[in-house]
């Protein structure tokens, strides 16, 4: 039997669409190349535009479009309302959301209204076989849901092997976007809702939109510091080197706990999953939980004292030395380059 | 005015010792002290505010162990005028989906005539924030995630604040309603010794509900439906 579509919530505002979403059909691509089966988008909106378009050249093969006027907002029945009309029309294997506020607000009611699971905040799927001791069953191709559970402090493995379809939420910058290939054609799918007054009570009436400062999952260079920065002025020159090459800064736990650098810097398991092309740790020492959020950049500079640090094991470049001092050197020769 | 508000006793995972873990890398719940999941206590806040400003009943209502109980106690010292607890050998385990469907059957059972239910964004064992609206969905009434303020209520109309990924949007809805409550946002208040003294013997006499909830499905009469039926039993492996 043909394994179902692995469909992906295509989240949008005026015809944005946010990255977790194309980078979450990276990732249904990846899923659905080895299942041997389509990717389906499911595109509640106002009005669809070039969207399906963007949506093909990133990996869908089936663009389910909802389009109504009482889309234009996200809120949570009308939205949970459309998905489910995919979903019952497109019958998917798997469906995958991001892990944003909105994502969070509307899958939890899908899943309530198949009477299917859905585990939470992913930040890794894979496909794999499970045999239920109990019944002796095994099950060839199920969606292995990983994800940080207990604060933190384990990682956890969760399948759903009964009801169908298998659901996740997935962290925002986990999975890759890939490069868009415009050639990429699907088939568009137009799909109609009604709603009921009820469906339509919560209302916005205003909106207050906080302007992202710090964009570290969009970074492609980041500049993080650790305990072993030892204080706040030290902290200054991770500051300064993140100015000069164009990054942004980061941080571990450690680091915000200490309160050199706010919360929203903090990089890791219980902070921001990142991907950049460059990742330089500066006085970290790369507990497991730092590295959950990080190990997927392209290179990794490590800068620590301490010959010993985890973090040498998985940096692809090993400096070990004072930051105090590699950073200054850092700057020179970045300096002298760009002079060139 | 009816509120309903959903609390957790959860292990204190933000202090956790190098016991938590046994060697096979699952939780040893003994070495972690049990707590009043943080966000549901600024939920109880929020509900408790309501009461002290327009005047409502405040239900408290909890899954859980028998000693889940302390927090329900809790509850009522703090301001609560009525406690459930539904436990059960069989609830253990739970997933979302099952914890929603014990939790809404209770909420039918108990506190009928809700106008708000209230619950925190998440608990800190499993941070899913999914229970709230998939109770929401079971009860087909609306929700409001991430609520941070309630402006005012008037009639049956709620103003009030929520994060949204973009930042805060100020929203108008109708009861009855479901609301996720953010931590963080209102300063739960104490326990208050009068009402410790006043609810000493009522809290001893709450007793562990049996509680059993069931799911009526329809079939139609015909062969489609019941083959339908019957490919169900098995995958759910009740027959085969």
């Amino acid at each position: 039997m043909k394994h179902g579509n692995v469909a992906v919530f295509i989240q949008q505002h005026n015809g944005k669409i946010e990255n977790v979403s194309l980078e979450l059909l990276g990732k249904a691509l990846d899923i659905a190349h080895e299942l041997k089966t389509n990717v389906s988008a499911y595109l509640p909106c106002e009005k669809a535009g070039d969207m399906p378009k963007i949506l093909f050249s990133y990996g869908a093969d089936n663009v389910y479009i909802i389009e109504n006027a009482e889309l234009k907002e996200i809120i949570s029945i009308p939205y949970a309302k459309a998905v489910v009309e995919a979903v019952k029309k497109d019958a998917p294997g798997i469906v995958l959301f991001g892990a944003t506020r909105a994502g969070r607000d509307i899958a939890p009611r899908v899943a309530s209204s198949m009477k299917s699971g859905l585990t939470a905040d992913c930040t890794e799927l894979k496909i794999g076989p499970y045999t239920d001791n109990k019944t002796g069953k095994t099950y060839e191709q199920l969606l292995y849901q990983i994800r940080p559970a207990f604060g933190g402090n384990i990682i956890a493995t969760i399948i759903n092997p009964v009801r169908h379809p298998q659901m996740a939420t997935v962290r925002e910058g986990v999975m890759k976007m890939k490069t868009p290939d415009n050639s990429r054609k699907g088939q568009i799918i137009p799909l109609t809702i009604t709603l009921s007054p009820v469906d339509l009570s919560v209302k916005i009436i205003n909106k207050i939109v906080k302007e992202k400062k710090v964009n570290l999952t969009g970074a492609n260079i980041i500049v993080s510091g650790g305990m072993g920065v030892g204080s706040k002025e030290n902290f200054d020159r991770i500051r300064e080197l993140a100015d000069i090459i164009g990054g942004e800064i980061g941080a571990s736990r450690a680091a915000v706990d200490q309160g050199w650098v706010s919360k929203e810097h903090q990089v890791g398991q219980t902070g921001v999953t990142v991907r950049p092309k460059l990742y330089i740790a500066c006085g970290i020492s790369g507990s497991i939980q730092h590295k959950a959020g990080m190990d997927q950049s392209l290179k990794i500079i490590a800068i620590n004292n301490n010959p010993e640090a985890p973090i040498f094991n998985f940096a692809h470049i090993k400096i070990v030395g004072d930051l105090n001092t590699v950073i200054p050197m850092m700057i020179e020769a970045y300096k002298k380059q760009d002079n060139k | 005015m009816e509120i309903v508000v959903l609390v957790k006793q959860v292990p204190d995972t933000a202090n956790v010792g190098a016991d938590a873990m046994k060697e096979d890398g699952t939780v040893n719940r003994a070495a972690l002290k049990a707590v009043f999941n943080p966000d549901d206590l600024h939920a109880l806040e929020l509900a408790l505010e309501m009461k002290d400003k327009y005047g409502a009943k405040v239900t408290v209502i909890t899954m859980g162990p028998p000693k889940a109980v302390e927090i329900l106690r809790e509850s009522l010292y703090r301001g609560a005028d009525n406690v459930f607890l539904l436990s059960d050998p069989k609830f253990a385990g739970s997933d979302t989906l099952a914890t929603s469907l014990i939790l809404k059957s209770a909420i039918e059972a108990k506190a009928k005539k809700f106008d708000i239910i209230m619950a925190g964004r998440q608990a800190i064992d499993g941070d899913t924030a999914q229970v709230g609206p998939q109770i929401a969905e079971k009860l087909n009434i609306p929700q409001v995630t991430f609520v941070t303020e309630i402006e005012s209520i008037k009639n049956n109309t709620i103003k009030l604040s929520r994060l949204s990924d973009e930042g805060t949007e100020v929203i108008e809805c109708k009861t009855p309603i479901l609301l996720t409550v953010e931590g963080g946002f209102n300063t739960p208040r104490s326990p208050r010794v009068k009402r410790m003294f006043k609810y000493t013997t009522r809290v001893k006499e709450i007793h562990s509900v049996i509680f059993k909830s069931i799911e009526t499905k329809n079939y139609e009469p015909n062969q489609n439906s019941v083959n339908q039926m019957m490919k169900e039993l098995i995958s759910e492996h009740i027959i085969g």
